[in-house]
């Protein structure tokens, strides 16, 4: 066992067992770390911005360059605070629709290629490939059979969960089989999601683990 | 054991069950062996392409420190990567909370190597705005980073002077903890077809897979699970270009040992994780069998 000396250390493990004290039940050492917490990120969010955008992009352009088009950006800024004021908080409202506006602009086309039209090209291929086929025959292995199915299970499932989602005509007949096969493919869908947030809980509580063993306790390298 | 009490179970003494596992396999280890992914092992070769002293592989660090179990060992494995095959990094961060870690990994990582600041690796910092960032930085680097973290202007530094924009960017890689590596996509591949890989949180990788099949990923990383795979491929590569033999003759014993077991931090956590998740399979199996037994018994 080595213990450490140092107090940022001895202050970073205490907070951590101050959080985890809530599985417990909820304290006052949960609620104060979590005061903590969110105070602290607040203040250095606040010393972030300034420094990364507010002063390099704004304070020192327009009033030591004389850069006066910054004036614009920097009223849209002021605007939002308007906000706080009743009588002339609807100001906040061009910044707010400006904003929007620029968003909106960019991201749709943007979405449209990478999420529509990229994702459906990657769905139209041909449904068997002789060449998987070939290479499954002359190496049968689950990978080579991974490689020979993966393209139509892709478009089953693509078909099948998308007539799930087709609420124009009755889930009967071959839409109604065809939606059964869209549920289970979402169902798989959802455990694998599941299994990966799994994952990654116990990952953070393992970070932790590690950080209070071997940092603090110095029970473990 | 009475089924209805088992459905009654103190969930606090699942938290034990789940701290005992652990906790247990940290301070015994196992060995329990981890298979190589293929996107792991394709961000590997993306990163393993890149010509040394040639154009920089671009790191974008967006995440905060609650995702650093996970993403941290990432930062750190891509980055000795880079610099024991020399590559050049260009490394920044659009996450508000990414400056202090990408500075910490850097600084640490650059020391061990002996990589230096503006002509090995740049450290660009952070700059708020996502998608306009990247954007921006396919028409010109400069102009979206006046200065580097150290507030150095870019145009002075020797590495920047041949970098302009994605056409001189030959890789990105994004870790994030959010749908930071989306914006990467959108902005950076659709529209400038910047070639992008990507290091994500196991919470979020599920959602990343149909990018690989499409290629608009070339690769991915997902979770401590991903980010052991990639520290063992830099460990092998370490090995084979003759890094860590160079390095055991430098240091001291007590150096090599303390180094070689931050070399291997995500490794170290895979027998708690598989652990973990056997002691969780357990209680939803027990769970459902309660459950059903419960049910049959009220019909």
């Amino acid at each position: 066992m080595n213990l450490s000396l140092d107090p940022w250390v001895w202050l970073a493990a205490l907070l951590t067992l101050c959080i985890y004290s809530f599985l417990y039940k909820d304290n006052p050492f949960y609620k104060a770390a979590e005061h903590l917490f969110v105070g602290l990120s607040a203040g250095y969010f606040l010393v972030i911005y300034w420094y990364n955008a507010v002063y390099p992009d704004m304070v020192v352009p327009l009033f030591k360059q004389g850069k006066l088009l910054c004036i614009i950006p920097g009223l849209l800024g002021l605007f939002f605070f308007f906000r706080f004021i009743p009588k002339v908080g609807w100001v906040s409202r061009w910044s707010i629709a400006f904003y929007i506006g620029v968003g909106a602009g960019m991201s749709i086309p943007a979405t449209m290629q990478m999420r529509i039209l990229e994702q459906m090209k990657g769905t139209m291929q041909p449904f068997f490939s002789l060449e998987t086929w070939h290479i499954f025959v002359e190496n049968p292995s689950l990978a080579s059979f991974g490689a020979l199915i993966g393209i139509p299970l892709m478009i089953v499932g693509v078909m099948c969960t998308l007539s799930y989602f087709f609420f124009s005509r009755e889930h009967k007949g071959v839409l109604g089989g065809m939606s059964r096969i869209g549920i289970i493919f979402l169902m798989i869908g959802f455990g694998a999601s599941f299994g990966y947030t799994v994952m990654a809980r116990i990952s953070l509580l393992i970070g932790r683990v590690q950080f209070l063993m071997s940092d603090w306790l110095g029970v473990i390298d | 054991m009475n089924l209805e009490k088992l459905m009654r179970i103190d969930r606090r003494l699942i938290f034990l069950l789940i701290a005992l596992a652990v906790i247990f396999p940290l301070l015994f280890p196992i060995g329990l062996p981890t298979h190589l992914s293929k996107p792991v092992q394709d961000t590997f070769n993306a990163v393993d392409s890149i010509p040394p002293d040639g154009p920089p592989l671009m790191l974008s660090i967006d995440y905060d420190p609650a995702a650093m179990p996970e993403l941290y060992p990432m930062t750190l494995a891509i980055l000795r990567h880079c610099f024991s095959r020399n590559i050049r990094v260009l490394i920044l961060t659009l996450h508000r909370a990414g400056p202090g870690i990408g500075e910490m990994a850097t600084t640490r990582i650059a020391k061990e190597y002996g990589k230096k600041e503006g002509e090995d690796y740049v450290y660009l910092g952070f700059k708020p705005g996502f998608g306009a960032v990247i954007l921006r930085m396919g028409e010109d680097i400069h102009g979206a980073f006046l200065t580097d973290y150290y507030n150095r202007p870019i145009g002075e530094i020797p590495m920047m002077r041949e970098i302009h924009n994605y056409d001189d960017i030959p890789l990105v890689i994004c870790l994030s903890a959010a749908a930071i590596p989306e914006l990467w996509m959108m902005y950076a591949g659709s529209r400038y077809h910047q070639t992008i890989a990507a290091g994500v949180t196991a919470v979020s990788a599920a959602d990343y897979y149909p990018f690989l099949q499409t290629d608009q990923l070339v690769g991915l990383i997902g979770g401590l699970k991903g980010a052991s795979e990639y520290e063992k491929l830099v460990n092998e590569l370490e090995e084979r270009l003759g890094v860590d033999k160079k390095r055991k003759e430098s240091l001291s014993k007590e150096e090599y040992e303390k180094l070689q077991v931050s070399h291997s931090k995500a490794s170290a956590g895979m027998d708690s994780q598989s652990i973990a998740h056997l002691v969780i399979i357990a209680f939803i199996v027990i769970g459902n069998v309660a459950y059903f037994a419960q049910r049959r018994k009220k019909r």
